[in-house]
Order: C-alpha cells, then structure tokens, then sequence
C-alpha cells in the first residue's frame, strides 16, 4: 500500500455539458494516509464538487481519480470504495436514515450484508467511539444538533472507512456541538488513524489541520501547512477567506510597527508571543 | 401548535401483548375483524369484546384511550345504526309506523348489532397501534409480504418508503412549523379569516415546504448511496424478528379464544 490514499489527477468537471463554466477547472491534489487536511474556499469555488468525487458520487469529465490505487470510474469497485472513503454532510437531519440511533448507524452495514453478530459489535464500537453509546435507542430527531451530526459520523465510521470526508459537517452546529464533532474528528484521526479531509468555512478549524488546500474558481491555488496558508495574510484575504483571529492580530501589530514572530496562527502561540515581547 | 400531533399513537410498554411478536399480532388482528363478522350473533359480539376488553386491561392502555379512537369515527357508526334500523324490513309487525318510515324489531337488532362491531372493529385495530411502534410495524409488514417478492412485488422499497416517511414527519412538522412562523412574521394571517381565505394563506407554506422536502430527498439519497444502499438484496439486519416460546404461547391462547367465541356462535346460534 502507498502513503496517498487519495489522489486527483487533472480532474476537470462540469455540472452542465452545455455551458462553458467549469465547477473543477483541473485540480490536481494528493491526501496521504492519517493526514488531516482542510479544505477552504469562497461558496461556489468547487470544494464540495471535489468531495463528491473521491466518493465517486461525481463522475470526472477528464482526469483521474484514485481512491487507494482504485480507479473511481470502475464500475466494479464502486462499493470498495464508497466503503474506503465515508462522506458526513452538512445537514444531519437529511442523512439520517432510521428512527431509532443504532438502526441508523447499523444502515451502512446492513446494505453491506454484514453477518447480525458482528454487525451488533461494529455498531456498539462506533457508537462509543462517536459518544453516542447512552442516546443508542432514542430517536435522532430528538437529540441536539451536535449529537445528530455525531450518529451520522458514526454510521459512517462503523463501515471501517480509512477516510473521512466531511462536507461542511460543523456549519449547522451551535459552538458546543462544534466542538463535540471536532473533538470526535480529532480523536478519530489520531488515534484510530483515519484520513480526515474537512471542508470548511471556520478558519480556527483549518488551523488545527496537518495541511491546507486552498480552492478558488474549481482551482487549488494555495497549499501547505496552516502556518504557511495563514501567514500570506493579504493572498487569503484576496480570496474572499478570513484568516484565524490570532493571525490577524498578530499582522495588524506588525503593520503597526510591532515586531511579532512569523506563523502565529492560533491563540495560545499569539499570546505567547505578546507575553515575550512584553517581558 | 403541530408538534402536539402524534402519528399511529404508539403507547410504549413493556407488558405481554406489546412484547407478542409483531407479525403474530397483524395476522390476530385481521383474524379478529373476520371473528366479528362471523361470528354475528349477541352472544358472540359479546364474548369478541370481553375477549378485547381483557387484552387491553393485559397491555395497560387506559380505557379512556378506547373512547378516543372511536370518536371521529362516531358519525359513521351512527350513520350505518340509522340505515339499519329503517331499512332492514323483519317479518311480523312493525314496531313504529310513521309516514313513509317503518321500523322493525329487526332494524332495531340489526343497527345495534352493526354499530357495536364496528366500534369493537377499531377499537381492536387501535390495540395493534396502541402497542406497537410504527417502524416495528413496518418490518412485520415487510416480513409478511416477503412472499409476495418473488411475484415482484416491490417489497422491500415499500417498507424502505413507510419507514422513512415516519422518520420524516417530526422533521417535517418542526419545518412547517417554522414557515408558518416566518409567513406570519411577514404578515400573513393563517389563523383568522374564511375558510377560503385560511385555504388560500396556506399556499405560501406548501410551496416552500414542498421545495425543502425534495431538496432533502435529494440529499438523502446521495447520503444513502454515500452508505452503500443498493436495495433490498443482499441485505442483512440489525435485529431480527424471532418468535420465541413465549409468542406461541400467546398465540394458541389467542386462537383458543377465537375458537370458542366461533363456537359458540354455531351452538347457540340464537343468542
């Protein structure tokens, strides 16, 4: 097995064959094993579009994509690899299937075919892998939205993906169940190794990421880690993006005549840095 | 306001007639609707709804609920007692003779005997639901049409269909219940007015509700896909339905009873 799970080779696609525009204008990009990667983009740059194909939901018009080596427009792998690479939505309401919690997330492996006895234990791990054990038989439409969005990752989870794709999966949450899903993503990540790849508008949630893609106009114009995305102050604000608070501060105090260290992204490293050169 | 509405009325419990098998009890219940019309006279109608009376006391549903679900089914009832009793025409004489109306002793028997059945006819439906979760029900109905699959009738899409149609209708409800609200905030008066105009100020609910549920239909297919639905073939379940030791139990007391109150519609068939 490589170190890439997932690979786009000049993917080109559009949503109507007749007009011009080009929702992915040849994107190429590669996600390795256990990365946590975060996509970010204006609305309408092609993110989700690039989502949708390494599920092979969306169909390349011209060039590749690969999913553990496995062609998405092979026909016979289509199962093999909508089970490598899981996909949670953004709205948790339209993705739960069953009226009970732990129906819904046994669904994935009930269409798998999967034998009662180990599809009970796959659904139980899971379920507390999620945090979702205790709300097991209560019906989803009575839980928070957090909690919704936690039985939808896990339904996806109890397939045994190596990958995780998360459409805006925190845009309908209040802060707390924000942070419940992330808290599950993170653990997820690092300690059961799966591969995130996080589209998102919040941009302290991009700076917790291994590596960030950057998509305008069904193109990926920046990447690299969050320290270097967001250090480019002026190019990510130029892309109708905000930065992480944190770095923001830190370039108006250098335009300010303050000399701050360079890659401040986050809080406690801006705080820390303030404390220094106060000292 | 909408949100008060419970759909199939689903009493959880625990006691033996909400724990019999499902698909047992569908088949019961069609069973005791054919009880009671065949077994037609007094003295069996009276035994069915002992027999049903003793059923609820088991599951613990209130009697009160009994009274609930008849009434919006009250008119009907009344409706066929009355055209029983003037339109059944009995041997010997009238009881009442008043213009063109004529009632026997007969129509009497007859519009009493109907309305009682009818009532103990949805009253013993209501059991069923009073006691069963509509998505238990949904997967007796799927095992119990299975045959039907090899005629190719579409099973198992049914059942897929029934099943998220209830996970929907809370969603559903809270959405139209939102709309309302922000159709009111712009001014529209839902609740006052004719008839006719309280029929037209629901328009702008419909159509955005409408819109949003084929949107979300939408992405709950691509979500199920994204979980590798393929219907129904190969598929395996969570929790199986099994009849246990306890189920045949309660089913040969059920049909004993059954065949009693049948019996003793053929040995006394004039009580």
């Amino acid at each position: 097995m490589s170190d890439t799970i997932l690979t786009a080779e000049n993917l080109k696609f559009r949503y109507d064959a007749e007009q011009p525009v080009y929702a992915l204008d040849g994107v190429s990009a590669q996600v390795k094993r256990g990365e946590f990667v975060a996509v970010l983009g204006a609305n309408g740059c092609g993110k989700s579009t690039l989502a949708k194909h390494f599920n092979a939901i969306l169909l390349p018009e011209s060039g590749k994509v690969y999913v553990e080596g496995m062609d998405t427009a092979d026909e016979d792998k289509l199962y093999d690899i909508r089970q490598t690479v899981g996909m949670v939505f953004q709205n948790p309401d339209n993705q739960i299937v069953a009226t009970v919690v732990e129906e819904d997330v046994a669904f994935a492996l009930e269409n798998l075919g999967v034998p009662q006895d180990e599809m009970r234990r796959r659904v139980d791990d899971s379920m507390k892998m999620a945090g979702i054990y205790e709300y097991r038989e209560r019906a989803p439409h009575n839980l928070s939205g957090g909690q919704k969005q936690r039985v939808a990752i896990a339904g996806v989870v109890a397939m045994r993906p190596d990958c995780l794709i998360l459409d805006e999966a925190t845009a309908m949450l209040d802060p707390r169940g924000r942070e419940q899903v992330m808290q599950t993503i993170h653990y997820l990540n690092r300690n059961m190794g799966i591969t995130v790849v996080s589209i998102t508008h919040y941009m302290e949630e991009a700076a917790q990421a291994d590596r960030v893609l950057v998509m305008s106009k069904g193109h990926v114009v920046m990447e690299g880690t969050p320290k270097e995305v967001f250090s480019q102050t002026e190019k990510v604000r130029s892309l109708h993006l905000d930065v992480p608070q944190a770095a923001e501060l830190r370039d108006e105090l250098v335009k300010a005549g303050i000399p701050m260290p360079e890659g401040i992204i986050d809080t406690g490293a801006c705080a820390q840095a303030l404390y220094e050169l106060l000292q | 306001m909408l949100r008060d509405i419970t759909i199939g009325q689903h009493f959880p419990g625990n006691s033996l007639v909400h724990r019999f098998d499902p698909r047992l009890k569908l088949v019961l219940t069609v069973a005791y609707i054919v009880l009671l019309f065949a077994a037609s006279n007094p003295l069996g109608l009276t035994l069915s709804i002992l027999f049903l009376g003793v059923m609820y006391k088991v599951a613990k549903i209130p009697v009160k609920m009994i009274g609930k679900s008849l009434k919006p089914i009250l008119p009907i009832v009344l409706f066929t007692a009355v055209l029983n009793l003037f339109f059944v025409s009995g041997e010997g004489d009238p009881l009442v003779h008043f213009w063109f109306l004529t009632i026997y002793a007969e129509g009497v028997r007859y519009a009493v005997l109907m309305a009682v059945r009818v009532m103990a006819l949805i009253a013993g439906t209501s059991l069923l639901t009073y006691t069963t979760s509509p998505i238990v029900l949904t997967d007796a109905i799927e095992q119990l049409l299975k045959p039907l699959g090899k005629l190719h009738f579409p099973v198992h899409e049914l059942a897929m269909m029934m099943s998220i149609a209830l996970r929907f209708i809370p969603t559903l409800i809270e959405e139209t219940d939102k709309i309302m609200n922000a159709q009111k905030a712009r001014g529209a008066q839902l609740d006052t007015g004719k008839m006719t105009d309280r029929v037209k100020a629901l328009v702008p609910v419909l159509i955005p509700l409408f819109i949003s549920a084929f949107r979300r239909a939408d992405e709950l297919a691509m979500a199920m896909e994204c979980r590798c639905y393929r219907g129904g073939t190969g598929r395996t379940r969570l929790k199986v339905l099994r009849c246990e030791k306890q189920d045949y139990i309660d089913l040969a007391v059920c049909i004993a009873c059954f065949a009693v109150i049948l019996a003793s519609r053929l040995v006394f068939p004039n009580y």
